[in-house]
């Protein structure tokens, strides 16, 4: 029983002393994971119903879903509105990141404060005020009213994770720059944007996800042949449920594991 | 490569404001073309507030800023052509060594192979040929303020400022660079405004030296004179160690300590008190009697401390309850003194020539 009786930390805490610790967090982890794991088993199974565990085993709802020209639509829109998300989001969220950040302005904080909001109010609110302004401009079920409303959701994110990066990174190497003769935007492009790339990719993907993953500004901005994954699924979920949906889900979970690995590694590199 | 385009600096009446602090009001200084003038004062002095507005980074409210004959107030960074060395040294850690010096000639169009030819020119000067392939943390923190200020003169600007570029090196290697440093000033000839907080490095460095306080020029001059002529009571006590005496004036203008004559006039009549600044190491201790003389004052008293710190020694010699004079002198055996042990009384020699006289406080 060396383990059982060996030091844990610094300190004469054995892992033994500890193992009740392991258990509990063991535990956590399995019930933060389990609802999303347990549609991957469901998305192969045979049978008409979702079911657990599957009797038979097949891949005939993969099919549906590649050979459904609705899915395979809301598939490009979700894609389309990520993508075009990031594109707005990232460099918007940078911008005012930067900005609030190098300012020193004193309203600064305020401003930061207010452009986060969309990650504090309730989605829910978001999503009716988005549905009614839309209305009046016309843009409900188009691809711009959901790109707008998923960079709203987005940037703030964005702006988190490069006024972080900002954080750890010395302003004075762009003075330098600009002394030696580089205007504030070539300083900005040849200086402080290659040390803080990083941190922008991370942010961009974040944004996709954002947008990729919402369900709820999607079920009231998003419709007719600009309908979403998501929205689909949703009302997929409602009317009548076939493994299809599990079988989307896993590829929904294997694409944003992937992004998050992504960004994990993007982030190991850095140091 | 002697720098023919070093210019003059002209500052005339800048002024500077952040909310009710006067950060700088209405400097005046006159730095001449190739000169190395150091702005030296305590933090919050607004030594650094004027450098940054010399380099352009900030907007004084009043005020005008000349390199040469050229109005600099309103042109940005990036068209004054001044180089710029930082204490945090600001190198580019996503570029070589060479990229880092090189920058400023990508952006002023050089050909590649002119630019190679002066980076390596640059990297000889500053002693690093051969390291500029490393990268910024391959480098110690010498080889990085030699980049950054190879970085900062390879462009050939008319004006280096330099911000405490030397703060962050411990105190064997900051002698060295000090040292360095001046030779390459000597050698590159171009105008250097040096911002330093250290009286000593100022006073190693410097041809002349602004000392700055509260947003004022307080004195100008070289160091010498700085610290042989104070100006007033704050010159004094920043620069260099010294013991300030009050000193009372009779009917004929007499200046006098107890019963010792200091100056048998008043420099100034219109002011009415006066203080003797004395140095530690001007100060030397006397065998016997010695006498107030024309040549010297004597001053007596016991001593109450004695500290040993290698090349010199300092004792501390109480002439009365409430004054202490410091002296300070060699450890070699020539100027030893027999009988330099507490509690004894011993006589202390100023010679005339060092008297320093400074207004009293409030009184200019």
């Amino acid at each position: 029983m060396s383990w059982w009786t060996s030091p844990a930390t610094e300190t004469q805490i054995s892992h033994g002393d500890r193992f009740w610790l392991y258990v509990l967090v063991a535990i956590i982890m399995l019930f933060l994971v389990i609802p999303t794991l347990i549609v991957i088993p469901m998305s192969f199974s045979d049978s008409q119903y979702l079911e657990f565990p599957p009797e038979q085993w097949s891949l005939r709802w993969y099919g549906e879903y590649f050979d459904s020209t609705k899915w395979m639509r809301a598939t490009v829109t979700s894609l389309q509105v990520g993508f075009l998300t990031l594109l707005v989001a990232t460099p918007l969220g940078t911008m005012a990141a930067y900005a609030l950040f190098v300012s020193g302005h004193r309203f600064a904080k305020s401003i930061f404060l207010l452009l986060i909001t969309p990650m504090i109010v309730p989605v829910i609110l978001i999503a009716i005020g988005a549905f009614y302004a839309f209305g009046r401009m016309g843009i409900n079920n188009s691809i711009t009213g959901l790109v707008l409303a998923h960079t709203a959701m987005a940037t703030p994110l964005v702006m988190i994770v490069i006024t972080a990066a900002l954080r750890s990174y010395d302003l004075n190497q762009e003075r330098v720059a600009r002394s030696l003769g580089a205007t504030r935007i070539k300083a900005f492009f040849t200086v402080t944007l290659p040390q803080i790339k990083f941190s922008v990719v991370t942010a961009g993907l974040l944004s996709f996800l954002t947008s990729f993953d919402e369900v709820i500004i999607a079920i009231f901005v998003s419709g007719g042949n600009n309908a979403t994954l998501t929205k689909h699924m949703f009302a997929a979920l409602r009317d009548f449920i076939d493994p299809t949906i599990a079988a989307i889900s896993t590829i929904m979970v294997g694409i944003s594991t992937a992004l998050l690995l992504a960004i994990q590694f993007v982030g190991s590199k850095k140091k | 490569m002697n720098n023919s385009t070093a210019l003059p600096i002209s500052i005339r009446g800048l002024t500077k404001k952040y909310g009710d602090l006067n950060a700088l009001n209405s400097v005046d200084l006159e730095i001449k073309s190739s000169e190395f003038l150091t702005l030296l004062g305590p933090s919050g002095s607004g030594k650094t507030t004027l450098l940054m507005a010399i380099a352009g980074f900030n907007r004084p409210d009043a005020g005008s800023i000349k390199f040469g004959d050229a109005e600099m107030v309103l042109t940005p960074p990036h068209k004054r052509d001044v180089g710029m060395v930082f204490q945090s040294y600001a190198l580019f850690p996503h570029m070589t060594v060479s990229e880092n010096i090189g920058f400023p000639l990508k952006l002023r169009g050089l050909a590649a192979k002119e630019a190679r030819g002066r980076v390596d020119e640059a990297l000889a000067t500053v002693q690093l040929s051969g390291l500029g392939d490393r990268g910024i943390d391959q480098l110690s923190g010498g080889q990085r303020q030699r980049v950054a200020l190879a970085r900062a003169f390879v462009f050939r600007p008319r004006i280096l400022l330099m911000d405490e570029p030397l703060s962050a090196l411990d105190k064997k290697l900051r002698e060295h660079m000090q040292i360095e440093l001046k030779q390459i000033h000597r050698q590159l000839g171009v105008t250097t405004v040096y911002v330093t907080h250290d009286q000593r490095e100022a006073l190693t460095m410097s041809d002349r030296i602004a000392v700055i306080n509260d947003g004022e020029l307080v004195q100008v001059d070289t160091p010498e004179a700085i610290y042989n002529r104070p100006k007033d009571q704050f010159v004094a006590d920043f620069i260099g160690e010294s013991t300030m005496l009050a000193l009372t004036r009779d009917g004929d203008g007499r200046l006098s300590f107890g019963a010792e004559i200091i100056s048998s006039s008043t420099p100034d009549s219109s002011v009415s008190n006066w203080r003797l600044v004395i140095r530690p190491e001007r100060l030397h201790l006397l065998e016997g009697g010695a006498n107030t003389s024309e040549k010297q004052v004597v001053f007596r008293g016991r001593v109450t401390e004695y500290v040993f710190q290698g090349e010199t020694a300092f004792a501390l010699v109480a002439l009365n309850d409430t004054t202490i004079l410091s002296v300070r002198f060699g450890t070699g055996a020539g100027s030893r003194l027999r009988s330099l042990e507490l509690g004894a009384l011993v006589s202390v020699g100023l010679m005339r020539e060092d008297v320093i006289l400074i207004p009293e406080e409030g009184q200019m």
